[in-house]
């Protein structure tokens, strides 16, 4: 992955952080820039919490060029206890330890290896909460 | 706006076609469907449009458009080529339609084409994944496999399903493709065997994962005056239209609901004049059992969490209410990528030609193809009418 591409998304990929909308209270994942008709007041910056629960998930066997390492691994859409959908990989865990509404937390893990000269990009992932 | 009709069509085989490169591909299918016009001047084609999923990554070139009316010899008609992922065929046969519409051009030529297999397995998934919200998504890891896999899983939580629910799908595919010598796998295969496959990306299974592969597929679109010129049973390309919907999954309120697939469908199926109970046979973007599923809902053919039922109990074969994938569909006849668009409309004009042997539908006049870029994030449905 590119530096600066990472280094724009550090907060979301490091911290979690989405965004408040000022207005309506409403949080979403990632933070998207303002649609028409909304101003860069419209949302705010909001830490999410972490915490949530298996929407659904897959355990990929047939892995994208840089994943090959991590194969089989199990990717999730977890629903998050502030609402949004995020897509994120599954940690610390085997696929008998997960089902549809399985507790989940983040934690911070490396995501891919792009080569000797690459960045390591860590970022989050979910694990079941222990 | 003027009357389209679809005139000509050619394609060649789905396969690892090693020996032959992107240009030889679509040098083959547009000579193939000229063939079928023998009275068409080439020089009446007014427009060319390239559907190109993979290109720049896949098979080293850009410019597509430029590049393959170069290599059909139609070098100086304005040329272009349309990327939207797995939905590009059917947005570029849009776009020939509005040409020949609006009376821009008297003919345009759509050519879907997709060489995929130079590189690895490994590049072939990260490029296909890039139709995700890639940061969001795929640098997750996250393939367009999985996302489907997912939307599986869930559905089968919130419906009561096991992943077997799923087998008719492709059982129903291979037993097409097994009598279409254009298909990649030309075999069948039973509920039993998709039980004991391994898994791609839990649930979905070996047997429930189209393979992309290689090839290209040609349609010509002409006027309502050249059509008439010709002999044989007239098609027309009575609606067609696109729609949209987030990349990103965890941006949709409903992730089982396919929105832009019911959109492009309704708006395609308005401008025909024609509803869902008129349609005879179909073609959807179905590389897994579940993406057919949800599609025949979110259209409306099915109430929601009825499909793998109707699908058991004989609808999408030839015979019943909604025959589906008569030639394969994407997991049998093979999944081409931008392509695939293309593909699903030469097999409707067989179809509403009554061309197509042992898969024809019985008094089939009307169909309707609707592919999808991602999961659903791009729509695109064309609604067909043969007339007499």
């Amino acid at each position: 992955m590119e530096i600066a591409r990472h280094w724009r998304g550090r907060a979301a990929r490091y911290r979690l952080e989405g965004q408040r909308s000022r207005s309506t209270g409403e949080v979403r994942f990632p933070p998207q820039p303002p649609a028409l008709g909304e101003t860069d007041e419209t949302w705010e910056a909001f830490a999410l919490s972490g915490r949530g629960e298996i929407y659904s998930f897959s355990v990929i066997r047939q892995a994208p060029d840089g994943y090959e390492g991590f194969a089989p691994y199990p990717v999730a859409l977890v629903r998050l206890a502030e609402g949004p959908l995020v897509t994120a990989q599954l940690t610390d865990c085997a696929e008998d330890d997960l089902a549809v509404g399985t507790p989940v937390e983040m934690v911070t893990r490396k995501l891919v290896d792009t080569g000797e000269d690459g960045v390591l990009v860590y970022g989050y992932k979910f694990r079941p909460t222990l | 706006m003027n009357n389209v009709y679809v005139v000509g069509a050619g394609a060649t085989p789905v396969a690892e076609h090693y020996e032959r490169s992107l240009a030889d591909l679509a040098s083959q299918a547009v000579r193939a469907a000229f063939a079928q016009v023998p009275g068409l001047d080439t020089r009446r084609v007014g427009a060319v449009y390239v559907a190109n999923a993979l290109g720049e990554i896949m098979a080293s070139q850009s410019q597509m458009g430029a590049y393959l009316a170069a290599a059909v010899g139609l070098s100086g008609v304005p040329a272009l080529r349309v990327e939207a992922a797995g939905a590009s065929g059917g947005v570029a046969l849009h776009q020939a339609a509005q040409a020949v519409a609006s009376g821009a051009c008297e003919v345009a030529l759509v050519i879907g084409a997709e060489k995929v297999t130079d590189r690895l397995d490994g590049a072939l998934e990260a490029t296909l994944a890039l139709a995700t919200d890639s940061e969001a998504e795929a640098l997750q890891g996250v393939t367009l496999t999985s996302q489907w896999a997912m939307l599986m899983r869930r559905y089968m939580h919130e419906h009561g399903y096991a992943a077997e629910a799923f087998a008719p799908f492709p059982v129903n595919a291979h037993a097409n493709a097994a009598k279409n010598p254009q298909a990649l796998y030309r075999f069948g295969i039973s509920a039993d065997k998709y039980r004991k496959a391994g898994q791609i990306a839990s649930p979905l299974n070996m047997l429930d994962c189209s393979s992309v592969a290689d090839g290209a597929a040609a349609l010509i679109i002409a006027s309502e005056g050249i059509a008439r010129e010709l002999p044989g049973t007239r098609v027309r390309l009575a609606g067609t239209a696109i729609a949209s919907d987030t990349p990103a999954l965890g941006a949709r309120r409903d992730p089982l609901d396919l929105l832009a697939a019911r959109a492009s469908a309704h708006v395609a199926l308005g401008r025909a004049h024609l509803g869902l109970g008129d349609v005879h046979v179909l073609e959807l973007s179905d590389p897994h059992g579940i993406a057919a599923a949800l599609a025949l809902e979110a259209i409306g053919f099915y109430e929601r969490g009825s499909a793998p039922r109707h699908a058991a109990d004989g609808a999408i074969t030839t015979s019943g209410r909604t025959p589906l994938a008569t030639a394969g569909g994407f997991k049998a006849r093979g999944d081409i990528a931008g392509a695939s668009g293309v593909y699903q409309v030469v097999e409707l004009l067989r179809q509403l030609r009554g061309e197509a042997g042992p898969t024809q539908v019985g008094d089939a006049r009307v169909a309707m193809a609707q592919c999808l870029g991602g999961v659903g994030s791009t729509a695109a449905t064309s609604v067909l009418i043969g007339e007499s």
